[in-house]
């Protein structure tokens, strides 16, 4: 198994007193799911946006194809990964279509067939939904949007920090569902920032418990729950009632 | 024969004749007073054959001294006393009429190369006005009587005078003058009030028409208490130079005017509602300066019921030049500096401070700050409204592009789009309404400030407002007022039809917010 992505010894600090990260490392598989799971303030977000370097750590290396992330363009290095915040991040001033098709138009491609055939991939008719606005849109369509928008471009690599953090059970359910379906049929590596135990053990090969910027377990889903490393890693299970 | 002729010709007219050469500028302050000697003064060129352009009712003697000795203006009516305590600073000097004038003729051409001609003839310094009854039961002629029965009379003077140094201060250290009771009037009802008799003593100045109109009794200033305001044609340096048969001419003027004729004059003006340019043109006739001939043409006084709509549209055209040209300049200096300073959030905060504390400059003194750069007229007037449209536009385009959907430009960023990218496609057209709010207050607020043009002899609207508020003529200031404010109203509503075209995608997005949930 080749990584895709190895993250080594990552420590980011916001002031002298304040550390989000201290010393995270992990590998993550080419066509792997690795969920990031902590309490707010553990540190995920900010190891996902190290990533592709919206947030520069302090200390550590992430290698991406074998090359120090560190010395890849950070433009260039943001246009092979796919990104889904939370909101979905569309631009409210661009209609669906241009906004999917933004990376593929970065490029110089040709954004606006990229865009409706990923428009498809995620199960939404361009013929209905292309020329809408954001604006016009449910939650749950927003998040759709937002993930073919990350997937037009092909990317190697997809970050997701939340995406379905802000939506119903119900629609929740129903894009997670999706989701698998597409990794499924994609084999895209992905890294997904999640607050909700249940959806890292559904959606993820491997699951990176993360506590106060310190890593306190990784390993598959099952394995988590067989044998908690940690106590904080085995209480956090247990509240969660995951059984 | 033919030869004969033009060599006839060629001796009758002179060398050069006055109006070939440039025109003389003639200035005045703000009040009735200054506009008829100044009118008296551009009538009086003109009919010795000299072209002549009027710059009248510049905002205070701070613009109009500064314009003079510059040469942006080359004579105005402007009194000794005021050269002394305002221009040169001095409030100590002797209250003797020659020695001020010596001083300050003396001391200000040195200093600026200016020219005080010889004075007109009359002084318009405070007057102690009370009754005629009051003075002949109380036997008053002058201020001493006055301050030996003050403290059984009411004073009704207005708030200038009860505080300036040489005002009522003066009086009760020169005099001992206590009155029984100060109430501050307005300029306006203090003479009505006197003759009502609901006060007993009114401060005012010699040459008002309403001494005359009321009948009151004038008291001698026997102590020599304030000091002397000698009327005086004040003459730029250029003028001399240029043209010294202009100058020659307004010394025609010197010793010719007494303080009985020039009350009468403002009571015509004030009273009688006689135009400017009519007073002006009998006036020089009275005094034997015009020919025959010349006082056969009639200045073309407009009628009091008239309003003269072409010169309104003239006026509203400059208005909205000057509205637009400031207005244009604003934006394209202040959208590109807010930019930059989105990319020096530490510093943006100072810079954009300074730029608001402008605004807080009061427009005369902002346009007396530039007389010394730019002189008077239409370009000093443009300078100064487009420094105060600067901030509302530089505020709004960085606040609006700093808060513009931080989830949007995140993503955006995240996504690949450089620094660059992110502003021109994402943050500037988010920031567009907020942006355009900035302009539409700033083009409101320039319509309003732009009367203050007038001030500085640049035209538009302030022009009726600023001679109507002189001339106290509601219906001069309505013609200017009201103009003025359509004129914002329609430039508001231009820039909103433009708002809703810059931001047609969002406007229509925003119809349905309950499904954006």
């Amino acid at each position: 198994m080749t990584a895709a992505l190895r993250i080594e010894g990552i420590t980011k600090r916001w002031s002298s007193t304040i550390t989000a990260l201290d010393g995270v490392s992990l590998d993550i598989a080419s066509g792997e799911c690795v969920a990031l799971i902590g309490e707010s303030g553990s540190g995920k977000t900010t190891l996902l946006r190290t990533v592709n370097r919206m947030v520069e750590p302090d200390a550590g290396v992430i290698w991406f194809n074998d090359r120090r992330t560190s010395d890849l363009d950070p433009v260039e290095l943001r246009r092979q990964m796919g990104y889904v915040p939370q909101d979905g991040g569309l631009l409210p001033h661009w209609r669906v279509r241009r906004n999917v098709g933004l990376v593929p138009w970065l490029t110089g491609k040709n954004g606006g067939e990229v865009a409706d055939r990923a428009l498809s991939l995620v199960g939404l008719d361009p013929a209905t939904f292309a020329t809408r606005w954001p604006s016009d849109l449910s939650g749950g369509q927003r998040q759709r949007v937002a993930i073919a928008r990350a997937l037009a471009a092909d990317p190697k690599v997809l970050l997701l920090d939340e995406p379905f953090g802000a939506l119903d059970a119900i629609t929740r359910a129903e894009l997670q569902d999706a989701f698998r379906d597409l990794r499924r049929r994609l084999g895209t590596t992905a890294i997904l920032v999640t607050h909700d135990l249940r959806e890292a053990i559904e959606l993820a090969d491997r699951v990176a418990v993360l506590h106060q910027g310190r890593l306190e377990q990784y390993a598959p889903p099952q394995d988590l729950l067989a044998s908690p490393a940690t106590e904080y890693v085995k209480t956090l299970f247990e509240r969660a009632h995951v059984r | 024969m033919k030869r004969h002729l033009i060599a006839i010709l060629a001796l009758i007219a002179p060398a050069t004749t006055p109006s070939e050469s440039r025109p003389v500028i003639v200035g005045s302050k703000p009040f009735g007073e200054s506009y008829i000697l100044a009118e008296m003064f551009a009538q009086l060129l003109e009919a010795r054959g000299f072209r002549v352009e009027r710059r009248l009712g510049l905002g205070a003697t701070l613009i109009a001294y500064p314009a003079l000795a510059k040469g942006a203006i080359d004579v105005y009516p402007e009194y000794t006393g005021t050269g002394l305590l305002a221009i040169l600073g001095d409030s100590t000097s002797s209250t003797d009429p020659k020695a001020v004038y010596a001083r300050v003729s003396t001391e200000l051409e040195k200093r600026d190369g200016v020219r005080w001609l010889a004075p007109l003839g009359f002084e318009n310094t405070y007057a102690i006005a009370v009754r005629k009854a009051t003075a002949d039961s109380l036997h008053l002629t002058t201020i001493s009587d006055l301050a030996r029965v003050g403290s059984g009379l009411r004073g009704g003077l207005t708030a200038d005078f009860i505080g300036r140094p040489d005002g009522l201060p003066k009086l009760g250290a020169v005099y001992g003058l206590h009155l029984a009771e100060v109430k501050a009037l307005l300029p306006a009802v203090k003479y009505q009030a006197l003759a009502q008799g609901a006060v007993d003593v009114i401060d005012g100045y010699e040459t008002d028409g309403s001494i005359e109109r009321y009948h009151v009794v004038v008291l001698t200033d026997d102590r020599h208490a304030f000091p002397p305001y000698e009327a005086v044609a004040v003459v730029s340096p250029m003028l001399q130079r240029d043209l010294p048969g202009a100058v020659l001419t307004l010394s025609e003027l010197s010793d010719r005017i007494d303080v009985a004729r020039m009350r009468a004059w403002n009571r015509q003006l004030e009273v009688e509602r006689v135009p400017v340019a009519t007073i002006a043109h009998q006036a020089l006739g009275s005094l034997h300066l015009l020919s025959d001939s010349a006082m056969a043409i009639r200045p073309k006084a407009q009628r009091e019921s008239e309003i003269d709509y072409g010169h309104l549209a003239a006026l509203t055209g400059r208005h909205l030049e000057l509205v637009a040209i400031s207005m244009v300049a604003a934006i394209v200096f202040a959208i590109p500096l807010a930019l930059l300073l989105t990319a020096a959030p530490k510093r943006a905060e100072t810079v954009i401070r300074a730029v608001g504390v402008l605004q807080t400059i009061p427009g005369i003194a902002l346009v007396a700050f530039m007389i010394p750069l730019f002189g008077i007229g239409v370009f000093p007037a443009l300078v100064a409204l487009w420094l105060y449209s600067l901030y509302p536009i530089v505020r709004n385009t960085y606040t609006g592009i700093r808060d513009a959907d931080p989830g949007a430009a995140d993503a955006a960023k995240a996504l690949g789009m450089t620094g660059r990218q992110v502003l021109i496609y994402v943050r500037l057209p988010l920031a567009a309404p907020v942006i355009m709010a900035g302009i539409r207050t700033a083009a409101v607020i320039d319509v309003g400030t732009a009367t203050l043009a007038a001030f500085i002899g640049a035209g538009g609207l302030g022009d009726p407002i600023v001679s109507g508020l002189a001339l106290s003529d509601t219906r001069m200031i309505l013609s200017g007022a009201i103009p003025a404010a359509l004129l914002a109203l329609a430039v508001d509503g231009v820039l909103a039809v433009t708002e809703r075209v810059v931001t047609t995608g969002r406007g229509r997005a925003r119809r349905s917010p309950s499904r954006s949930r």
